[in-house]
């Protein structure tokens, strides 16, 4: 059993959803992406969580330039397959009450990009990695500028130069190493076997980061993504904000700071201050957001920034938290995302201000929203709570002071987050309000779906960090390792 | 040898059938007599050519490779061509006689030993391009693009003729061959055969639409009839880069210190200028003309990073190019022929009225700005490989930035068809224009998952 299965199978589901009239691609979507989830699990029976790589495949693709179909799965890597196909069936079950115009296109395109991002995330060869990487983009694209609001098309265009900018530069990163490889491979071990000196790992360095903060968005490379998250149709911002953005993460923990080791420790503590700028800075924009979506988006931008910090800071607690909370936010803003996509849908506006007492009309739903707003905030016995601790650990042996600012952003979160759930469930029910009916068959589905893992993740977190713990603790070493054989850093 | 010999022939039965007005055997007759000629050509594959003819002309693998790709895509262009020419003019069956006899010339330039051969083979393309360029005759546009290109056309084959006469001056011999020994023998080099080669590389890059020597190309790309200009700047252009190559690798490799320099700054200037002036057109048939000039840019990467892989790099890239230009030029006719437009809002809404047009200019868009998964990403891959091998870091960061303002002016089609909405009626697409231009979107999408299939020709 190798890994092609799982990365295939979606762009099949893909074509034979286009066979479908409207309504039945849903259902057919649906039901490959189950499918899917399904396969991801057997894989996870049957994965044995230490470092190695897993189910790999390596086929020759152009072999004469060192390019192999290169994939595998090790505790990292399964960490984002069950993000990806646990989250494309819950995003798929979210859009069931919209009506789509083209909807067989819409999920053929949800489904492409699912492909685009398994690939990402399974890849051991550069060039693989990077076709991968833009297989995802130009889905999300599509359905952003095809399904999306007023703006769409300035502001994905924006996205889309943004984002294949960074990615350029990431190529000239990969083709750089492959030319120094002495077999002229993409193998990303290979890679890792390199010893460039620190001014060529410090260009390769930014070659790749800047894909990646793009993507992340790590500040001051956000501003495409308030915009593009509320532009875009509910399940576009979903794919974004809850699995694409994770690309972003994925490649700074795989591809940057492996290949670049004396880079990384060289811009260690700009990025980490600039993760932690983004952290603050979202989360004071956040509070002046009156705008449902945008609040959200800010809120995933401060979120987004204490996970790069903790990854920087490159320990176990900080990335092993990083891992885990990569998985829970992702739950958690598709969560928030859809929580006001039912609010757009039924009362058509985001306006937090002009909504309140929802609560007293729409119970079944106040106790959903308040779950994930819960598992936002990071409080104990939710999801958030478990990464978002182990991330400021992390940065706490870094660097305390950091830690301190960092952990501002938890307080900032449970101030904004909470407030926007004063002013849209509770208080006096409006004119407008009072027509809010409550949550009824495949939303409440999806929103218990997303309950349970809050809740689930939140008080019984072992499995999953068991999973990742060995090929985190083995990439550390790894790291350190080609860190003091340079002789930088002694002992 | 043959397959040259059957492309002169064509043309000649071709004349005679338009004499004895028998119209509608004229599309037939050049189709299959092409594809015969692709098969000879693909018959001499890997037979280890020698020079023949003292040395005139060599038909090694290069120059078949090449002939193949010239072929097919004057193929898909000729396919395009029922019932356009008829519209133009009623003198069809010269139009098919003279691509013919401007392929012909092609086939000499890619497959030439000889520099008088290189030469002889430029004229006959380009003195057929003349003509095609004005075969509008009532049409002010056509005839200006004419009578540019031939005043333009004649000064750089005087510079090239110049330039082969001078090295014909300083190492004694035409042959390519003899021009390399020349090379390797001499230390002290004649200032005159430097000269030559500087000459040479103007002639050439006015032939391939590289700046500063471009200003032809608008102007001839617009006036011209829009499928002649769909042959120059696939098949011609192809052709151009092919003998470019065959010359630098053949002779120029060991001085490339001279040259290099001199075709940096070309690329560079060629892409910036190109991609820039391609960001403030409004007719998309003009934006065509300038991604061409950017894409002549790309090309020239294969000759700065000279080495192995060049013949390679350039075939991909040229064969990406050619097909999605096809796809493009196609589509456009359609557009052009409904809205008596070529502006870019001749495109509003061409996805709700016509789904599979939308869809293959979309593919062919992303092939021309280089996204992966399609041949054009493939073709930019290869010329960046080569030229970081080369550790032109520069050079090739220059291109991705080129590479990210060609974004804008590809995707402004792309939010035409798909984003913007217009009152028009369904456009009507003729069986042949189906073929051609689904299966080019199939190519661009093969070679863009497999390229081996091509990659490991040359």
């Amino acid at each position: 059993m190798t890994v092609s299965i799982l990365l295939f199978l979606p762009v099949v589901a893909a074509l034979a959803v286009l066979a479908f009239k409207n309504e039945a691609a849903k259902h057919a979507a649906l039901f490959f992406a189950v499918v899917e989830f399904a396969i991801a699990l057997t894989f996870l029976s049957r994965f044995i969580p230490d470092a190695t790589t897993q189910f790999a495949i390596d086929l020759p693709w152009i072999p004469k330039l060192g390019v192999y179909f290169n994939a595998g799965i090790d505790g990292i890597s399964m960490m984002m397959v069950l993000l990806t196909t646990v989250l494309v069936p819950i995003i798929i079950l979210t859009t069931y009450q919209h009506q789509y115009k083209n909807a067989p296109v819409f999920y053929a395109l949800i489904l492409f990009m699912q492909a685009g991002l398994l690939v990402v995330f399974t890849a051991l060869d550069g060039f693989l990695f990077y076709v991968g990487w833009e297989a995802a983009l130009i889905p999300i694209y599509f359905i952003c500028a095809l399904w999306g609001g007023e703006n769409r098309i300035r502001i994905t265009i924006k996205f889309f130069i943004y984002t294949f900018a960074g990615s350029l530069f990431m190529l000239l990163g990969i083709i750089y190493l492959y030319l120094q490889t002495p077999g002229k491979t993409y193998d990303l071990h290979q890679f890792y076997n390199l010893s460039l000196d620190v001014h060529r790992q410090t260009l390769v360095f930014w070659a790749f980061f800047l894909a990646f903060a793009i993507k992340l968005p790590v500040f001051p490379f956000h501003t495409w993504q308030p915009d593009t998250y509320t532009e875009a149709p509910s399940g576009g911002t979903m794919m974004l904000s809850g699995i694409m953005l994770k690309m972003g993460i994925y490649g700074v923990i795989r591809w940057l700071i492996p290949n670049a080791p004396l880079g990384f420790l060289s811009s260690q503590w700009i990025v980490i201050l600039l993760a932690i700028i983004g952290v603050v800075y979202a989360s004071i924009i956040a509070f002046k957001q009156t705008d449902g979506k945008r609040l959200a988006a800010y809120s995933s931008i401060a979120h987004v920034g204490l996970i790069a910090a903790g990854i920087f800071a490159w320990n176990t607690q900080g990335l092993q938290g990083a891992m885990i909370q990569m998985l829970s936010h992702g739950i958690n803003i598709v969560g928030i995302f859809f929580i006001w996509d039912i609010i757009i849908r039924r009362l058509n506006t985001r306006d937090i201000n002009q909504l309140g007492g929802i609560a007293k009309v729409a119970p079944q739903f106040a106790i959903a929203f308040l779950i994930i707003v819960l598992g936002t905030i990071a409080l104990p016995l939710t999801n958030g709570f478990i990464g978002e601790f182990l991330l400021l650990n992390g940065i706490f042996i870094a660097n305390i002071w950091l830690a301190a600012i960092a952990g501002l952003s938890i307080i900032f979160g449970a101030v904004y987050m909470l407030r926007m759930y004063k002013n849209v469930m509770q208080g006096e029910t409006n004119a407008l309000t009072a027509t809010f009916t409550d949550i009824h068959g495949s939303e409440k589905l999806a929103l218990g779906i997303i309950c349970v893992l809050i809740i689930g993740i939140g008080v019984y977190p072992q499995p999953l960090l068991h999973l990742s713990q060995a090929s985190v603790s083995n990439l550390i070493q790894t790291v350190t390792a080609k860190i003091y054989e340079s002789g930088i850093i002694t002992k | 040898m043959n397959t040259l010999i059957l492309i002169s022939v064509i043309p000649i039965v071709l004349l005679y059938l338009g004499l004895y007005k028998v119209k509608n055997a004229l599309l037939p007759v050049t189709v299959i007599g092409l594809l015969v000629a692709l098969g000879l050509a693909v018959a001499q594959w890997n037979n280890g050519a020698q020079p023949i003819f003292h040395g005139m002309m060599l038909f090694d693998n290069f120059s078949i490779a090449f002939s193949g790709i010239t072929i097919s895509s004057t193929i898909l262009i000729l396919l395009l061509s029922k019932g356009y020419f008829e519209k133009i003019s009623n003198h069809i069956a010269e139009y098919y006689a003279i691509i013919l006899f401007s392929l012909a010339g092609i086939i000499v330039m890619v497959s030439y030993y000889n520099l008088t051969m290189l030469f002889i083979g430029i004229e006959i393309m380009s003195v057929s391009l003349y003509i095609l360029a004005g075969i509008k005759k009532n049409d002010f546009a056509s005839n200006e693009a004419a009578l540019k290109y031939f005043l333009m056309g004649a000064f750089s084959t005087g510079f090239l003729l110049f330039g082969i006469t001078l090295i014909y001056g300083s190492s004694g011999s035409f042959n390519l061959e003899d021009i390399r020994n020349y090379v390797l023998m001499h230390q002290h080099i004649d200032p005159l055969f430097y000269t030559g080669v500087a000459l040479i590389i103007v002639g050439l890059c006015f032939k391939v639409g590289a700046a500063p020597f471009h200003f032809w190309t608008p102007d001839v790309y617009e006036g011209s009839p829009t499928l002649i200009t769909a042959f120059m700047s696939t098949v011609v252009k192809t052709a151009g880069f092919a003998a470019f190559l065959r010359l630098f690798s053949a002779c120029f490799a060991p001085m490339a210190s001279f040259w290099v320099p001199a075709l940096l700054v070309i690329a560079i200037i060629t892409l910036f200028i190109g991609n820039i002036t391609a960001l403030y057109q409004q007719s998309f048939k003009r934006m065509l003309a300038f991604s061409s000039i950017s894409h002549a840019g790309y090309l020239l990467f294969a000759i700065i990073a000279l080495g192995a892989g060049s013949a390679n790099s350039v075939l991909i890239y040229a064969t990406a190019y050619s097909i999605a230009s096809i796809i493009a030029f196609g589509t456009l006719i359609l557009v052009q022929q409904q809205s008596n437009s070529d502006n870019f809002e001749s495109f509003n809404g061409l996805s709700a009225r016509n789904p599979f047009l939308a869809l293959v200019l979309t593919i062919a868009m992303l092939s021309l700005a280089g996204i992966p998964l399609t041949a054009g990403f493939i073709g930019k891959f290869y010329m960046f490989n080569g030229a970081l091998s080369q550790y032109q870091v520069w050079l090739v960061i220059i291109a991705i930035i080129n590479a990210i303002v060609s974004i804008f002016y590809y995707f402004r089609v792309i939010i035409a068809m798909y984003f913007r909405t217009a009152e028009r009626t369904e456009v009507a697409v003729p069986v042949y224009y189906k073929f051609v231009l689904g299966f080019s979107a199939l190519v661009t999408i093969i070679i863009g998952i497999y390229p081996v299939l091509l990659s490991n020709l040359i």
